[in-house]
């Protein structure tokens, strides 16, 4: 009975981490989308055509509190994740709301420095550099959007169902996808804007 | 058999408190550490774009590793072997974009290309 137990575990046990590993293996081919699109920002970024280059753009203290904004949703992620752990339903639906407010702060302050600069003449139309640009932050932005969409869906399966072991797996999902957006904003936040605000 | 601890518990021993706190941390700190060699810094010969991506890089494999828990599996280490993978996939791609369009611009500027185009239209 016992080593029965055990071994319908270790079956369900082995399940997840299939799941977890072939999700993994999704983030990587999404990096390489990332990595392509990061190669045409380096080609391009130079490319201005008479324009602003990303020096007289970027604005490096506000992307520096939407740098921190997802940061701290990250961690706070991972907080919920290890409230899932311990099984505590009310602490996993708070810190998956604060994520997902810190998320659309985030994704706020992306469009509207998106709008700012379309409203200012300077939209992927523009240039090489801002077609790059647009591309290249708006995938991203993307992303986050659909991370947003599904925190929010996994939040009414939490509040509906409880923390149970299927529910666990999806949580955990989610919290790679979330980390992994946060990872490659590291370096949208270097190649992008810190080395843009000083020219290279 | 009936020893054995239970696999729920073996799966997520990983996961602590210490580590996403240290991560934070640590990503707040190397954030605004380039932030103010960004702000601040002058370096010369590619000191300043050196010491950004160093920065860069180490915050990468920090949140691989705090938030990711890259490297922590047992058994076959899939998800590292399809991380390296990755890895050099992307040097190939990036590095590989960059050393060929910087080789092509410097053999032929865009001005000459464009000379090049209008020669060409006259024949």
């Amino acid at each position: 009975m016992n080593e029965e137990l055990v071994s319908e575990h270790r079956r369900e046990y082995e399940a997840t981490q299939k799941t977890i590993v072939g999700f993994w293996v999704y983030l990587m081919t999404d990096c390489v989308l990332f990595a392509s699109l990061f190669a045409v920002y380096a080609v391009l970024h130079g490319n201005t055509f008479g324009g602003p280059s990303g020096r007289d753009l970027f604005h490096l203290p506000y992307v520096l509190v939407e740098t921190f904004a997802l940061l701290t949703s990250s961690f706070t992620c991972g907080l919920a994740m290890l409230a899932a752990q311990r099984k505590a339903k009310n602490e996993v639906l708070f810190w998956l709301f604060v994520t997902f407010c810190l998320g659309a702060l985030f994704l706020g302050l992306e469009l509207h420095e998106f709008a700012n600069m379309v409203h200012d003449g300077n939209s992927w139309r523009r240039s090489g550099f801002l077609s790059s640009y647009f591309t290249l932050v708006g995938t991203h932005g993307t992303h986050i959007t659909f991370g947003l969409l599904w925190m929010a869906v996994l939040g009414v399966y939490v509040a509906k169902r409880g923390i149970t072991e299927s529910i666990r797996k999806r949580l955990t999902l989610f919290s790679l996808f979330w980390h992994f957006l946060d990872v490659i904003w590291i370096f949208i936040f270097t190649v992008v804007y810190l080395f843009g605000s000083r020219g290279v | 058999m009936s020893n054995r601890p239970r696999v729920s518990e073996h799966n997520e021993h990983s996961l602590t408190y210490g580590k996403y706190v240290g991560g934070f941390l640590g990503s707040i700190f190397l954030t605004l550490c380039a932030y103010w060699i960004a702000v601040h810094g002058r370096g010369g010969l590619g000191m300043l774009e050196v010491s950004l991506a160093v920065l860069a890089v180490v915050q990468f494999i920090l949140q691989m590793v705090l938030f990711l828990h890259i490297g922590e599996e047992h058994g076959p280490r899939w998800k590292l072997a399809a991380a390296g993978f990755m890895l050099g996939i992307i040097l190939i791609l990036v590095g590989g974009s960059v050393w060929i369009m910087n080789n092509l611009n410097t053999r032929m500027t865009p001005q000459q290309m464009n000379q090049y185009l209008r020669s060409q239209d006259n024949l």
